[in-house]
């Protein structure tokens, strides 16, 4: 099987699907000319010309409401956001127009419009971008959010969200653009709202979405090799819609659970998911959920203060033997 | 304030109202009697629908908010009546009018008010949400200005499609100095996007009126120069002038592929909402000469009964007509049920309303407690 990165898993979904329906456009800041902030769309232009392929200017409320227009009359718009952090000067166009124009037409309109870029910290950028918005914006119904860990989820999701109907927000990473990983070449989705085990383990589980799955899939082979504890780790791969079936199987398996997230701890998705798992396998935990998530303050720009602020392979194996002990 | 002049309004509107400079135009030379008696029904209709609610609303029946129309109708009326098949609306929380011009039924629109399942977005959407995509119509949209990219979306997406087609983006005086409006123009200009920005001014953002909120020294449409658009100044007291210069401004989306941002006097005669006492930003006096000397229904209804296309029989039945129309739209609304409490996690997402097997979507979406 054919090994991709990251990154050239996206351009290989937005490839895909540009080739296979007239009515997708890759839009956003410097997508077309330049090749990609972050080289994702790198030679999209080239391929597909300047119709299809869009740059944008600096104006994200006003390029992702065109997408939204757009998208009621049936364009499949994939905009680009050079990082989530940018979203919210255009909140109103994201929640307000996308997430409920279907709603409040009584189910007439659907928007069919994806957003993507990265949505993480630990770059050394400072707070103003290194915004992780996933939980607020999945705490609206009418938007779907989605988080993939690894190239072949990325492709597979990707290509979900452009042929589904409805908003979907893609949530990449640029610490894992340059991750390699097995990517077949032949047509597949990711089904959105599908949960996936990466490790199969019998006496924790951990529940992670994005970068924290590999945190916690490197904290897991500490635990195995120092602490001789055998971890389960499921990767959410989509926050809205959520895979509650195979989150449950796994803490009914294992019965301990800790919480891995890279946003902060207040309203988080892990703050759902400990919900979620008290009201539906309260009786098969055998103790308190835990959770290890971003320490609670803006993103700090010192890189060392970062790695730390930021749950690390060392924070999960101490969180973890919290849960075990 | 500067004193009226060229780039600040409309030259018709410098001299009290009299027979319109545009009725030879040809966007209304090729109007028949016919033709220019439906445009008078339906500023009536939209007119009778409008007061209808005032009742309703004072019954309690209609929640939350209710922005009226009175006094703006010739703008909805004037300027949807020059589109073609291909041509596209959206607008902001003052819908009514725009959602029957464009043949949306009033009981649909009376019942959506009260909340009732038999409403336009089955009472999900009230007042500021109307939307009927089956006549072009986008909606009904509740924050300011935030309709204005999306506009600019729907024409970019004609043009995508090789249609020749234009989206009339409707917005308030109040909308002009909201960052998505700028935003929208600048993306409308650079990309050469059919989209007309039709700015209703009927002269108060709310209770604030243009010199205290415009920071702009001639009209709200010049700022258009600033993007390289055409605009133009148009007296929405006349339907004649508002097809004429509407009918200007849908040639250049559909010719040139240019936007435009046409700037349409007009005044409203209630308050901002019914939320509002409508005491302290305006005088009695202002209201009263607009209702006595500058109504455009009775305008429309004077150059017709002197044009012999109308006489005051045929004004009566049409009036009474309307007025039956509301009254029977207000009786549907009573006697319509509310949803089922069922019907609250419907019509979120498209995949969910549609699950099967070709569906992208899988898992929990709608949450319990």
């Amino acid at each position: 099987m054919p090994v991709l990165s990251y990154r050239e898993a996206i351009r290989a979904a937005l490839r895909e699907e540009l080739a296979r329906d007239e009515n997708v456009v890759v839009m956003g800041e410097e997508v077309a000319q330049f090749n990609g902030a972050y080289k994702v769309t790198e030679g999209l232009l080239k391929e597909f010309g300047p119709r299809r392929v869009v740059d944008t200017p600096i104006s994200e409320a006003g390029f992702i409401g065109v997408g939204i227009g757009a998208s009621m009359l049936g364009i499949r718009p994939v905009m680009e956001l050079m990082f989530w952090s940018f979203s919210y000067v255009a909140f109103d166009q994201i929640v307000n127009n996308a997430g409920n124009i279907r709603y409040m037409s009584g189910g007439l309109i659907n928007c069919p419009i994806v957003i993507r870029g990265p949505a993480n910290g630990g770059t050394n950028v400072g707070a103003t971008h290194s915004h992780t918005p996933e939980a607020i914006l999945a705490s609206h119904p009418g938007i779907k959010v989605v988080c993939p860990a690894t190239p072949y989820d990325a492709k597979g999701l990707m290509k979900a969200a452009i042929r589904d109907n409805d908003p979907v927000y893609v949530m990449e990473n640029t610490i894992l653009y340059n991750d390699k990983g097995e990517v077949p070449d032949e047509d597949y989705i990711v089904p959105l709202g599908s949960a996936d085990v990466k490790r199969v383990g019998a006496d924790l589980t951990i529940v992670a979405h994005g970068r924290a799955v590999l945190t916690s899939l490197k904290a897991a082979e500490i635990l195995e090799k120092e602490h001789g504890v055998s971890v389960e780790v499921v990767d959410l791969r989509s926050i809205r819609p959520l895979d509650e079936a195979t989150v449950l199987a796994s803490v009914r398996k294992t019965h301990r659970v800790l919480l891995v997230e890279e946003n902060k701890p207040f309203c988080g998705v892990d703050a759902q998911l400990a919900y979620l798992i008290q009201a539906k396998a309260f009786d098969d935990l055998d103790a308190p959920i835990g959770r290890v998530s971003s320490i609670d303050a803006p993103q700090i720009y010192c890189k060392p203060l970062e790695d730390i602020q930021i749950p690390n392979p060392a924070r999960v194996v101490e969180g973890a033997l919290k849960v075990l002990a | 304030m500067a004193k009226p002049n060229a780039l600040t309004h409309p030259e018709s509107l410098k001299r009290p109202p009299g027979p319109s400079a545009y009725a030879k135009d040809p966007a209304n030379a090729r109007l028949s009697k016919a033709d220019k008696i439906r445009l008078y029904t339906q500023m009536a209709r939209i007119r009778h629908f409008e007061q209808r609610c005032i009742r309703t609303y004072q019954q309690g029946k209609i929640g939350g908010f209710l922005h009226l129309y009175v006094g703006q109708e010739a703008i909805a009326v004037g300027t949807l009546s020059v589109l073609g098949k291909d041509d596209h609306l959206i607008t902001g929380y003052r819908d009514h009018g725009h959602a029957l011009m464009v043949g949306m039924d009033m009981n649909s629109c009376m019942a959506e008010l009260q909340g009732k399942a038999t409403g336009c977005s089955k009472g999900k959407g009230g007042s500021m949400h109307y939307f009927a995509p089956d006549k072009n119509y986008w909606g009904g949209h509740g924050i300011v200005g935030g309709q204005a990219p999306l506009g600019a979306g729907i024409a970019y997406a004609l043009k995508h499609k090789g249609l020749k087609g234009c989206c009339l983006t409707y917005m308030g005086d109040g909308a002009v100095n909201q960052g998505a409006v700028h935003e929208a123009y600048n993306l409308a200009a650079l990309w050469d996007i059919p989209v007309i920005f039709v700015i209703e001014n009927n002269g108060y953002s709310m209770g604030t009126s243009q010199e205290r909120s415009t920071a702009h020294p001639g009209s709200l449409a010049q700022r258009a120069e600033g993007y390289g658009m055409d605009w133009d100044l148009v007296n929405g007291h006349d339907l004649y002038e508002v097809r004429a210069k509407t009918a200007a401004a849908v040639r250049r989306a559909h010719e040139k592929s240019r936007p435009t941002v046409l700037e349409i006097f007009t005044y409203r005669y209630f308050g901002h909402s019914m939320s509002d006492p409508d005491k302290t930003y305006r005088d009695k006096e202002e209201i009263k000469d607009y209702r006595e000397n500058k109504d455009p229904i009775k305008l429309w209804e004077k150059a017709l009964l002197e044009e012999g296309v109308l006489d005051a029989a045929k004004v009566a039945a049409i009036n009474e007509a309307a007025m039956d129309e509301a009254e029977k739209a207000a009786a549907f609304a009573d006697a319509s049920p509310y949803p089922e409490p069922s019907a609250i996690t419907q019509d979120i997402y498209w995949e969910e309303d549609n699950r099967g097997p070709k569906t992208t979507s899988r898992g929990t979406i709608i949450f319990g407690d």
